[in-house]
């Protein structure tokens, strides 16, 4: 091949490569992304069942319940505006505990949560970005009770 | 006093980062000789960020509450090695080494850069410098890690307690060792465009830096992989995580760097290419440092979410990707043509190899800025997870490792043979594996399946190009790629066999239950409260056995004081053939405890796959080295008995 053939060549597969890429990206995140939701998007119908998708929220005081094979717990989580209900089979994560924000991970299945993992705040000082203002919220309403 | 010591050694070395730039633009342009006054500041400035790092080194051990950082990030309780290593487990601390690094690399590449033109070195270290300088304005004006505090608080809040472990003392530093490497890479590159002296001499200056950098990523990724599994305790190696991507984006790029830059050294051929690559590779490592130091991901590694930080390090970004890409546009068209080759030749396969990273490269990058570029334009919250990357990019690998096994047979610049011809074993070898899945297990998924057969296929294809030559002789570097690729086969059967084999338990159990998992069964014998230096704990006492003989194992479920804190750590218990994971949970209303247990065949070849993937790299990395040494002194040798 010619060196000028060859260049041309090289430029024609890098672009090929890229569009490839990108076409590749668009295909996967068009069936595999999966959406955040928190419990008032889930009232207003905005998420349908079956969908994956995170759902965000306040674990609710007094909501979590152990089911009687005792890997399986119920909680609710809320945004103060509304609530869903979860079902989560597993061993919840270290930081998990009522009163605080967590992430589940899964499908809605007639108004229910069902979850197939749990993600709580790492951190004291660390709140996942989509529960910032919530986050916020609730620390001064904890400073206002004492 | 130590605080401040390591302020004004910042301080000069940032004045220092300005002069060796200066000087750049006056040896471009007068054409003055400043290479010596260069190398001789790049020195003293390598020097004077090791200072500052030891100053920060040693606030931390002495548990010097006034200065802010440590009241924040430390705690007097702390074990003392973790005292130490939580200087950098934080943003400011880690900021500071990842310059330290960026400094030190500086001062080699002035003291060991005699293989390019004077032009180039001075370009390249001018290059180096500029990258140096913002970030040490990043680090004076907006995250000072010696900030001090008065009045002085009595003690420290503490560190994460996922932190508190040896992975950490070695994670990061290797990580951004890594990192680091690659900007010598990408300042050598903009030297080079500005030079115009882009050569065989520049790839043979660039490769140890690339190789070496190269290297400690894979050993990054490995260990954090390794990290994840057993600290998190949620029996996964790799979760797609944002942190993870970051750091796994600068490797794809390096590895596909190392591969092309091969072909500049050895054919002086894809120039352009070969740039592009090392400013791609570098630019990976910057946007890899913003998405874990700007806090905008949700992950462990977000440390701090403060908005100022983020949009200094998106601007540094934006400025020297953006200004490595225009000097390329501009430049490259004004380059040399490189070497001639066919299509079919080694050249073609590693441009193969070359765009098949890329291409991965690519998706990885898309899936994981997407979501942050929805979030910013639409608001919309979403995430993109394991599900998108193993679709996307599990093909695209599995295809990559067949080719593996094919490249390296191929001569350079023109192949006449018929290659396929030497493949009938390794062939055997991938039938005979995929025959064997199908008689253990008909409903094996189809990745785990075609990962055993280009896994048998590939551990005895890499060996091939060892088997064509004398072995003895053959130089080390071949021998790296040999074990290199072959670490690929065996990391890939790892992954094969933990997606069709591990058995899972979990349930609830009373001390005196026997629970099943895989070939064993494990008797929950005891539940008893223990403590460490700053932590309580739960621990529960398992007894596993299989057969004959038991093994004892003691998964705790701990509780640190500061910052307060949960943490499981995982108890695991490892043999020839897999791994026995298990994990202690809560207790539920009747008094049982939650146990989660994992019986795992062959997982560990994951990690050992990634570990041989390394020590092919050190293999020619001493190969390289070796020649660099030895060859100049044997000419001088062999001359001097000539002329005797």
């Amino acid at each position: 091949m010619k060196p000028k053939n060859q260049r041309l060549a090289l430029v024609a597969a890098a672009v090929v490569a890229l569009f490839a890429a990108v076409l590749l990206a668009m295909w996967g995140l068009r069936s595999q992304a999966s959406y955040f939701y928190t419990p008032a998007d889930i009232t207003a119908g905005k998420a349908h069942d079956g969908e994956a998708m995170r759902l965000g929220g306040m674990v609710e005081r007094g909501s979590i319940k152990h089911l009687p094979d005792g890997v399986t717990i119920r909680f609710v989580l809320t945004d103060e505006h509304a609530q869903t209900p979860v079902v989560f089979r597993g061993i919840a994560p270290d930081l998990f505990r009522e009163g605080s924000g967590a992430v589940a991970e899964g499908r809605l299945e007639n108004g229910t949560f069902v979850a197939d993992n749990i993600l709580a705040k790492h951190d004291e000082r660390y709140m996942p970005p989509e529960l910032g203002n919530l986050a916020a919220e609730h620390k001064t309403a904890k400073t206002l009770e004492k | 006093m130590i605080a401040e010591t390591g302020l004004a050694a910042l301080w000069l070395a940032a004045g220092l980062a300005a002069l060796q730039f200066l000087l750049m633009i006056l040896g471009l342009r007068s054409g003055a000789d400043v290479r010596r006054a260069m190398r001789s500041i790049a020195i003293i400035q390598g020097v004077l960020t090791l200072i500052a790092f030891a100053m920060l080194l040693m606030v931390f051990a002495r548990s010097d509450m006034s200065v802010a950082l440590v009241f924040e990030n430390s705690n007097s309780a702390k074990p003392f090695i973790y005292k130490v290593a939580g200087a950098w487990g934080n943003h400011e601390g880690s900021m500071l080494m990842w310059l330290t690094i960026l400094a030190v690399a500086g001062a080699f590449v002035a003291l060991l850069a005699h293989r390019t033109s004077e032009r180039t070195t001075t370009a390249a270290l001018g290059a180096q410098a500029l990258l140096a300088l913002g970030f040490y304005a990043f680090l004076l004006f907006a995250s000072n890690p010696f900030a001090r505090l008065s009045p002085a608080p009595m003690d420290g809040q503490g560190l994460n307690p996922l932190l508190q472990d040896p992975g950490l003392a070695f994670h990061p530093p290797t990580l951004y060792l890594g990192y680091v490497g690659l900007s010598v890479a990408f300042s050598f590159a903009v030297g080079a465009l500005l030079t115009g002296e882009v050569d065989s001499r520049l790839a043979r200056a660039m490769r140890p830096w690339v190789l070496g950098a190269w290297i400690l990523l894979t050993l990054g990724i490995t260990a954090g992989s390794y990290w994840a599994y057993y600290e998190l305790g949620w029996g996964g190696y790799w979760f797609w995580d944002p942190v993870e991507n970051a750091s796994l984006m600068p490797w794809l790029a390096a590895t596909a760097l190392l591969h092309s830059i091969n072909v500049l050294a050895a054919r002086g051929a894809l120039k352009a290419w070969t740039m592009m690559l090392a400013v791609i590779a570098f630019s990976m490592s910057m946007v890899g440092t913003f998405l874990v130091r700007s806090g905008i991901l949700t992950s462990v590694h977000a440390f701090a979410i403060d908005p100022e930080r983020g949009t200094f390090l998106l601007a540094l970004l934006a400025i020297y990707v953006g200004a490595a890409f225009i000097l390329f546009a501009v430049r490259a068209p004004a380059l040399k043509e490189g070497a001639p080759f066919e299509l079919v030749s080694r050249e073609s396969g590693l441009v193969i190899n070359n765009l098949i990273l890329s291409v991965i490269l690519g998706v990885v990058f898309v899936g994981t800025l997407y979501p942050l570029f929805v979030e910013a334009v639409t608001g919309e919250k979403l995430s993109v997870g394991a599900p998108y990357f193993d679709a996307v990019a599990g093909p695209l690998a599995l295809l990559l490792a067949v080719l593996v096994g094919i490249g390296p047979l191929v001569a350079w610049r023109r192949e006449r043979r018929p290659v396929f011809k030497q493949l009938a074993i390794p062939a055997l070898f991938g039938i005979t594996a995929l025959a064997i899945t199908i008689i253990l297990d008909s409903g094996m998924r189809i990745l785990p399946r075609l990962g055993f057969t280009v896994g048998a296929y590939l551990a005895a294809a890499s060996f091939l190009p060892l088997a064509n030559r004398n072995p003895i002789r053959a130089p080390l570097a071949t021998w790296g790629m040999a074990l290199a690729h072959f670490g690929i086969a065996v990391a890939l059967a790892g992954m094969a066999a933990n997606a069709a084999f591990s058995s899972e338990r979990l349930a609830v159990a009373k001390p005196g239950d026997i629970l099943t998992v895989g070939p064993w069964s494990v008797m929950l014998a005891d539940v008893t409260p223990t403590a460490g230096k700053n932590w309580t704990a739960i621990e529960a006492e398992l007894r596993a056995s299989r057969g004959s003989g038991a093994i004892t194992l003691a998964p705790e479920s701990r509780f640190y004081s500061d910052p307060p804190t949960e943490t499981s750590e995982s108890a695991i218990r490892t043999f020839w053939n897999g791994q026995l994971y298990t994990v202690i949970g809560k207790q539920d209303g009747s008094g049982a405890w939650q146990l989660r247990l994992w019986w795992k065949p062959f997982v560990t070849l994951i990690w050992a796959g990634g570990a041989l993937i390394a020590i092919g790299g050190a293999l020619a990395l001493l190969g390289r080295l070796w020649r660099l040494v030895w060859w100049p002194w044997r000419k001088r040798e062999w001359r001097q008995e000539r002329y005797a």
